[in-house]
């Protein structure tokens, strides 16, 4: 069994891992606190017509979570590809189920909406 | 039946008239009475079979050991023959349904013996236990107990979630067998759809059952798959790229993540069923805005996937059997590997097949019906694969071998059918017909079951250090064979004669001669299972002349046979350094197959644990209070259901160590009989001189 | 050009060849203890696949609720049942909860006292109960103007949805107790700093479903 290698870094290089751990933790908050107003300002005062509300709701939603991901739960950070790669199969199957299910569904509403 | 109307009632809905016995004493109508009867043998066969094996258990003092040495055992291997147990009996159970139900297609013109009620619970059960309590248990324990040996691991990544897996699925198996006993089962069919299965049309608790059976084993598979998939990721000896994994693993990799991303829609549409039976909510209701049709939607985006979580495993058995018994290297390995993730991906995309006649547009039909044909590919792929793999090997005619031609033939046979049926234009002319039923049948027998059964007789020697009786086995494998085939093709032409499935009696007398003859058919099933039973008695009666503790009975290729029959707790003394594919074979060739390590060090095991029994135990008696509606029984297992997992957390110090010189005694005596034992050529290896080592017999490989 | 992906896609499945680069980060178990730490890496990675199985889950759940949208039956929709306030608010408690539960996973990686990292666990453990009490409270808003899961198949739609998440933050916050339980009992070990890294992860993960049940459920509902 090949033993794990852990580098036992510097107190300095300590120093600056922790400060860049930190730093991401309050990057994602920024970002997730703007990503979060915005939207909810929007709807609160109804600021444009509703296709085009729901459509930057659903973009700031999408940057929203890779915020959360790249930040809070540091996916893609070079040393776990393995988490990447599983995240980004994963919604690629949740995005075919869940779509999937809509456009059947959405077919099967507008065939039965009696005119 | 909402919860609220039985608040104030200790017992729930149960009463006197909960037993289906009792019922039909107190009943003057005799088709009450003789389908009352049927059901009262049966419940009888379950609870008196249930006191045999109390008693004997009793009488050998047996409890202690079965208690400590398999029940709590976290071993792969215990768990793996346990789940392979449960689905034998499981089989008795629904082989016996399937006999009964083509006796009353037999003398189903215009009436025939069994009530349609009791006609609607014999498919329903017969179909659930199969899928769910057959295919998915035969096929998790083989991948259990194979899967850790051939990537020279210790065990499973998760010991103690592998044994709560386990027992989730025998609380499940559990719950539809309680169901002969007390209430009735579901009449909905294996998929249950609503409305029919709401509280409208089906107020009694015989879908309740099915609900929770089936969502138990449904989190029980869930927890499997990500146990397998990361064991297989995270725990291959070193130096096993994924290219030098046996197929049978790779099988089980794509079957794993399948369960992990498809069991979950199974678990939200019975629990969303389960809101609108029990908290009057209305998803499928039919009124009140409620939608029926994502039932199917649902349902399906799970069931399709499943049907090739259970063939795949099957797939990776005959890859293996083809190899071994053709005494070559496997033909096309890449193309193998990639087509079983093609068709892994590919099975997400179909699931639409199975409700072409709902009604959405023909575009919609098209795409997915496009999307099903493509799957031919790849299976056309690996057919191929295993023919070459044959030509100009050394073919042995052995059990797995008859097994694994037997599914060549036919599984072609449902593929270009299937094919048919993915045709949305031809599925609306036969959907819903025994055309679909004998389909899925030519996937599920000659597919998945036979492909189970191969792989039974090709591991029995390693799991329980002797071979199976051949001779029965032979007879057994053809009885299934043919057998299969008698039950089944008729049901192809019944299907296009009109013959819609579930019917419980029929009309046309045209019908009769095929019905007979799929009854004689089925009747050579019974037969097969019959045979599988002696075979097994008489293989344990001369168990010593069939022994191959060298471990290595048929020239394996793989790492499972490197290391003795049965294993030793900890699999290999030492984890092995893989540098090949088919690595054993690489060894035997290089002459260090039988070789002592330079040292050997304290081992690391998993201790044994109750988590696994009291977890199935509680959410068994959950899921019980749930479906009579106990509701002090389920707050109350509920909460040791939660508290069990709490105090687990708490635990340290899970793991036992294996002292070096054990470790070391144990491996020497291994060596020491493998170097005298006589290694016997190919034509030999049924006899008694197979104790278990192979000669080397290089068969010339021209590619 | 599909031979380089093949290849790619080769070298990323073989990944664990190369296994030192893919120790977790957070866990300083030291290199002695090398089975330890591949077993965290492997348990780490398990519960990563277990919350993908679960996301899928609630991918189910939202496609049901979006499939019945329209099933409103006559009774109340959502412009007369959501209220954007108390949910804006339950957002930024739950993305404070998130942030905070950073800081413990920090004070965790680089050893700080173990009073500061249960001291931000408290601090999560109070956001994520009075997200669950303002939770409640909606929905017994919602009961009063009518908004039964009996009402209708929308209201079964968002009742099989927005509870389900709740439910998730509840186990979560018993999770949680029990950590500090653990702490209190067996102090930092490896398996309780195991426990807490996915304990981590679990709340992180929770706050990302929220950003689609705000999105896609509340302000979808009153865009
Ligand atoms: C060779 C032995 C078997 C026989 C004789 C047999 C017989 C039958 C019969 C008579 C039915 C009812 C058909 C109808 O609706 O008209 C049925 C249904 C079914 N069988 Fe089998 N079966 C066998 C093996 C299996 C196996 C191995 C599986 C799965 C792995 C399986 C899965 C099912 C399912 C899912 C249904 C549908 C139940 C429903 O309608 O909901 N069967 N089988
Ligand atoms: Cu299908």
């Amino acid at each position: 069994m090949s033993k794990p290698v852990t580098r036992i870094p510097a107190t300095n290089a300590l120093m600056t891992n922790k400060r860049r751990d930190f730093m991401s933790y309050v990057w994602g908050f920024g970002l997730a606190l703007i990503l979060t107003l915005v939207p909810f300002a929007l709807v609160q005062w109804q600021a444009t017509t509703r296709g085009s509300l729901l459509i930057i709701i659903a973009v700031l939603a999408m940057v929203q979570t890779v915020v959360h991901f790249r930040f809070f739960l540091h996916l893609g950070r070079k040393r776990k590809r393995e988490d990447l790669l599983l995240v980004l199969f994963s919604t690629s199957l949740l995005i075919i189920m869940v779509a999937g299910t809509i456009w059947i569904m959405a077919n099967l509403a507008e065939r039965m909406t009696p005119i | 039946m909402s919860w609220s109307t039985t608040l104030n009632h200790p017992l729930g809905l149960l009463d006197a008239d909960s037993f289906p016995f009792l019922a039909m004493l107190g009943s003057d109508d005799s088709d009450i009475f003789i389908n009352g009867l049927l059901g009262s043998f049966a419940a009888a066969l379950v609870v008196i079979s249930v006191m045999v094996v109390v008693a004997l258990l009793t009488r050998y003092r047996a409890w202690r050991t079965l208690w400590f040495d398999w029940l709590t055992s976290a071993d792969h291997k215990k768990i793996g023959i346990m789940y392979v147990v449960l689905a034998l009996v499981m089989l008795v159970r629904a082989i016996a349904e399937a006999v009964l139900m083509r006796a009353q297609g037999a003398v189903g013109l215009d009436g025939g013996f069994l009530s349609s009620d009791h006609f609607a619970q014999l498919f329903s059960t017969h179909g659930t236990i199969m899928i769910f309590f057959m295919a998915m248990p035969f096929l998790t324990g083989l991948i259990n107990y194979v899967v850790p040996l051939q990537i020279g691991a210790r065990d499973v990544a998760f010991p103690i979630l592998n044994s709560i897996s386990l027992w989730l699925t025998v609380a499940g198996a559990a719950l539809v067998m309680t169901s002969l006993v007390v209430g009735v089962f579901s009449t909905g069919g294996w998929f249950g759809y609503p409305p029919y299965t709401g509280t409208l049309y089906n107020p009694g608790v015989g879908v309740d059952y099915w609900i929770w059976s089936l969502t138990l084993a449904s989190l029980g598979s869930t927890l499997t798959g990500i146990n397998i998939a990361v064991t297989i990721y995270k725990k291959r000896a070193p130096g096993m790229k994924l290219y030098y994994m046996p197929l049978f693993t790779w099988t089980a990799l794509c079957t794993a993540i399948m369960m992990i991303f498809a069991m979950p829609p199974l678990t939200v549409v019975t629990l969303q069923l389960a809101l609108d039976r029990y908290l009057d909510f209305h998803f499928f209701t039919n009124g009140l805005g409620g939608n029926q049709m994502n039932f199917l939607n649902m349902f399906w985006l799970f069931g399709h996937p499943e049907v090739y979580i259970l063939i795949l495993p099957a797939f990776g058995v005959y890859s293996e059997i083809f190899s071994t018994f053709s005494g070559k290297v496997l033909f096309g390995y890449k193309s193998l590997v990639w087509a079983t993730m093609s068709i892994a991906f590919l099975s997400f995309l179909v699931w639409l097949h199975h409700f072409f006649t709902m009604g959405q547009s023909g575009h919609i039909n098209a795409v997915f019906g496009i999307a099903s044909m493509l799957i031919g590919i790849p299976t056309g792929v690996k057919i191929y694969d295993w023919m070459w793999t044959m030509l100009r090997g050394r073919v042995r005619f052995s059990v797995p071998m008859i097994y694994s031609l037997a599914f060549i033939f036919l599984f072609v046979i449902g593929g270009i059918t299937g094919i048919m049926l993915a045709n949305p234009i031809l599925d609306y002319q036969v959907h819903n017909t025994v055309f679909l039923v004998a389909h899925f049948h030519n996937m599920a027998v000659p597919g998945v079951l036979f492909g189970m059964l191969a792989g039974y007789t090709f591991w029995f020697p390693k799991a329980f250090g002797f071979r199976l009786d051949e001779r029965w086995g032979r007879i057994s494998a053809y009885c299934w064979i043919f057998g299969w085939m008698g039950a089944f093709f008729p049901l192809y032409i019944l299907g296009l004669m009109g013959l819609p499935r579930r019917s419980v009696a029929y009309e046309q007398a045209s019908y009769v001669p095929l019905e007979i003859v799929a009854f004689v058919g089925a009747l050579l099933v019974a037969a097969a299972l019959m045979a599988l039973v002696i075979q097994l008695w008489v293989s344990i009666k001369h168990r010593e002349e069939n022994r191959v503790f060298v471990g290595d009975p048929w020239d394996g290729r793989s790492l499972e046979w490197a290391t003795s029959a049965p294993p030793p707790e900890y699999n290999f003394p030492v984890v092995p350094s893989i540098n090949d594919r088919d690595a054993f074979t690489a060894a035997k060739e290089f002459g260090v197959g039988y070789q002592e390590p330079d040292t050997y060090v304290n081992i690391e095991i998993p201790q044994n644990s109750a988590m696994g029994p009291v977890f199935g135990g509680t959410s068994f008696l959950l899921a019980f209070g749930l479906v009579w509606q106990i509701w002090w029984l389920v707050i109350l297992t509920g909460l040791v259901t939660i508290g069990t997992l709490v105090v687990r957390g708490f635990q340290r110090d899970t793991l036992k160590i294996i002292p070096a010189e054990t470790v070391c005694r144990a491996h020497r005596h291994w060596i020491q009989a493998a170097r005298s034992a006589q290694p016997i050529k190919r034509s030999q290896e049924h006899t008694a001189a197979n104790k278990g080592r192979a000669a080397l017999e290089t068969v010339e490989v021209s590619t | 050009m599909i031979s380089e992906l093949f290849k790619r896609v080769e070298f990323y499945l073989d990944a664990r060849q190369n296994k030192e680069i893919f120790i977790y980060p957070g866990l300083n178990l030291g290199a002695e203890h090398s089975n330890v730490h591949t077993q965290a890496e492997a348990t780490v990675f398990g519960f990563w696949v277990f919350l993908m199985s679960d996301a899928i889950i609630f991918g189910m759940a939202f496609a049901t609720y979006a499939t019945l949208l329209q099933g409103t039956a006559g009774s109340p929709g959502p412009r007369e049942l959501y209220h954007l306030g108390p949910i804006f608010i339950e957002t930024l408690l739950l993305l404070t909860s998130s942030f905070t539960f950073g800081m413990a996973s920090i004070a965790m990686k680089y050893k700080h006292p173990t009073s500061h990292l249960v001291g931000w666990l408290l601090v999560t453990l109070v956001l994520g109960v009075i997200f669950l009490g303002m939770e409640l409270d909606d929905f017994r808003t919602m009961f009063a103007a009518g908004g039964l899961p009996t009402q209708s198949g929308f209201l079964s739609g968002f009742f099989g949805l927005v509870p389900l998440h709740g439910l998730h933050v509840t186990a979560g916050c018993i999770w949680l107790v029990c950590m500090l339980g653990q702490i209190a009992v067996h102090g930092l070990d490896s398996e309780t700093k195991l426990g807490l890294l996915r304990l981590a992860l679990f709340w992180h993960f929770l706050d990302i479903v929220w950003i689609f049940i705000f999105s896609v459920v509340y302000l979808g509902g009153l865009a």
